[in-house]
């Protein structure tokens, strides 16, 4: 008798009986519909709830009567089995739930003020009692704020982590690294009062007979402070997934270290950098705060980032949510709709311009 | 145009470890040397120190005069990227490069040191080819990915990458530890080939393989864990198979330890 076998009675498999009972498909099934069933009645004809704590009900009872019935055909660690993998793809259902649930609502809300008023007009003249108005500036103002800011922060931050993977050593880096690590928490308004004290109060006045002066370029500059962590983590990350034998094959070649990192190292990387760097533009697009203290907001549309006030997507539906006009919450909708699909958008193409490099497998 | 290596009293250091301790020996041109010893006595740093690889690693240091025809290759003033041009390295796993198509692969170092004409790279990547043994097998599919061969070819693939920049010495690190007999006998028959334009130097855990390829054979050894690597013996491959003068080699080689 092995170790197994007296320890475990019933649950290992001796040499003699390699099978087991198997818990059947109706059975499971069985379970699924008692467990409804019994909830239906309990929380209904009690009256202690509607059908949300019914689905809340009926699927607790699946779980703990499709563990008893597998524990009882299947045996104690088929059950276990089975009750972990019920439970992680439960919980998986409850994390995608939501994201369903935002994507639906955005949809849904959004559709109704998907029309070329709202992308070809501001909110310039625009009352309470319009129903007309659009986002136009706001449209301009996230895609040059944000273009701006990633032409800061992208060279920055993949420069700045290709030198802490590949050339730092010793204090210096690690001092570095630390406040990379410290900069990836600072909350986005810290960073908007930050430019607002440095740029917008002491550095703008300079170019503008010494008065300061609301710019989206000031807004660039903070969601870059935001960006740039982001950016140089991930970076550093995916440049350390880079197998040591790839850089040391290309050096067995003569080939310098500088031409080692540019030509075989990211681009064996980039995938993933084009990853990292997305989350950080998508993360810079959706901050409000910032913009708003350094851009100061408008209704009028202005193409030039660098004079006077701009407005972004998220600051003009942080505005309209707040406004006190019957039409301002459809403009919202579709405003914030407008963001997630510029977002989803960028993103898809970069994953297919860096695919394009890559080879087909 | 194949080059001598001299090695004199090299000694090489992780930080504080001494991995191998004043190792002298003399590589002569054209032929192929064999190292041969337990696992961990310093034959891969050795091989490596010879190509200035080893210095790669975080505090790898080292110490004593190695020179290529009379010149060192750890002068202050030598170009690191120079001496690796001049002395190329096949690695134990292959490591084709992946974002790149065969062809790529072939020529990168060509390339990346920058030959641009395209007829002179064309060139090249059918001669190394041909010359690893591969040609014939991808030349259909030069431009399909070179991480989608089979281990045997991507090591084949690697070694036609190194012969492509045209090496005085081709450095070998256990090349065909992780491939089948067939991809063996045929990386063996390409030194066979190789011999008449490079020097080889080898690593190899194989002693029929040492036996078979080699002209000269080193023996490394270690006296316990923690203590650096030492030559014990170095002379023609037949003797040190029929007739070694230390006792340790004959040891290792008839298996009675190691």
């Amino acid at each position: 008798m092995s170790l197994l076998d007296r320890e475990l009675p019933g649950v290992a498999m001796t040499p003699d009986n390699i099978r087991t009972q198997k818990l059947p498909l109706v059975a499971n099934l069985g379970v699924a519909l008692a467990a409804v069933v019994v909830s239906a009645a309990l929380v209904l004809g009690l009256g202690l709830g509607n059908w949300v704590l019914v689905i809340v009900l009926s699927w607790v009872l699946y779980l703990v009567g499709l563990l008893y019935a597998a524990g009882r055909v299947e045996g104690r660690r088929a059950a276990r089995n089975r009750a972990w993998q019920s439970l992680i793809y439960s919980a998986c259902l409850l994390a995608i739930l939501p994201l369903a649930s935002v994507v639906w609502t955005l949809v849904s809300k959004g559709a109704s003020r998907l029309d070329g008023n709202f992308f070809g007009t501001s909110m310039n003249n625009i009352g309470a009692r319009d129903a007309n108005g659009g986002a136009y500036h706001a449209i301009i103002g996230t895609l040059e704020q944000v273009g701006i800011a990633a032409l800061i922060a992208v060279p920055l931050g993949v420069l700045g982590a290709i030198y802490l993977v590949e050339y730092g050593r010793g204090k210096f880096a690690g001092t570095v690294r630390f406040f990379v690590d410290v900069m990836t928490g600072i909350p986005s308004i810290v960073a908007g009062l930050f430019i607002l004290s440095f740029w917008v109060l002491i550095v703008s006045p300079w170019f503008n007979n010494g008065q300061p002066r609301f710019s989206g370029f000031a807004a660039s500059l903070a969601l870059s402070v935001l960006m740039l962590p982001t950016i140089v983590r991930s970076t550093e990350e995916m440049l350390r997934l880079v197998p040591g034998p790839l850089r040391e094959g290309a050096y067995a070649l003569g080939v310098p270290q500088w031409k080692t990192i540019l030509k075989i190292v990211v681009p064996t990387a980039l995938p993933g950098i084009v990853t990292g760097v997305m989350l950080a533009i998508a993360r810079a697009a959706g901050e409000t705060a910032p913009v708003l203290l350094v851009a100061g907001g408008a209704a009028a549309i202005n193409f030039d980032p660098f004079t006077g006030n701009q407005s972004s997507l998220a600051l003009y539906v942080y505005q309209q949510a707040g406004d006190a006009s019957k039409y301002a919450p459809a403009r919202a909708w579709t405003a914030a709709l407008t963001l997630v699909a510029i977002v989803l958008i960028l993103t898809i193409a970069a994953k297919m311009l860096a695919r394009r490099n890559s080879l087909t497998r | 145009m194949a080059k001598r290596i001299e090695a004199s009293n090299v000694s090489s250091y992780y930080g504080s470890f001494k991995a191998i301790d004043s190792i002298s020996m003399t590589v002569e041109p054209k032929t192929i040397t064999a190292l041969i010893g337990p696992s961990g006595c310093g034959k891969s740093t050795f091989l490596r120190s010879i190509n200035r690889m080893h210095e790669v690693l975080p505090n790898a240091r080292i110490e004593g005069r190695l020179t290529i025809d009379e010149q060192n290759i750890y002068d202050p003033d030598v170009d690191v990227t120079a001496v690796r041009r001049l002395i190329g390295m096949v690695f134990q796993r292959p490591n084709p490069f992946p974002t790149m198509s065969i062809y790529e692969n072939v020529v990168a170092g060509l390339k990346l040191n920058g030959v641009k004409k395209k007829s002179l790279l064309d060139d090249a990547a059918e001669q190394s080819l041909k010359s690893a043994n591969l040609w014939n097998e991808v030349k259909d599919r030069l431009n399909r990915p070179g991480a989608g061969l089979s281990g045997g070819q991507q090591q084949r693939l690697c070694i036609a990458r190194t012969i492509a920049v045209e090496p005085q010495v081709v450095l070998m690190d256990e090349p065909c530890s992780a491939l089948d007999p067939i991809s063996t006998l045929a990386i063996e028959d390409l030194m066979f080939k190789l011999k008449d334009r490079f020097t080889i130097i080898i690593v190899t855990h194989n002693m029929q393989q040492a036996a078979r390829v080699s002209d000269k054979t080193g023996f490394f050894s270690i006296d316990k864990t923690g203590d650096p690597g030492r030559l014990i013996e170095y002379d023609d491959t037949q003797k040190i198979f029929s007739n070694p003068t230390q006792k340790k080699t004959e040891d290792y080689i008839t298996g009675r330890f190691g």
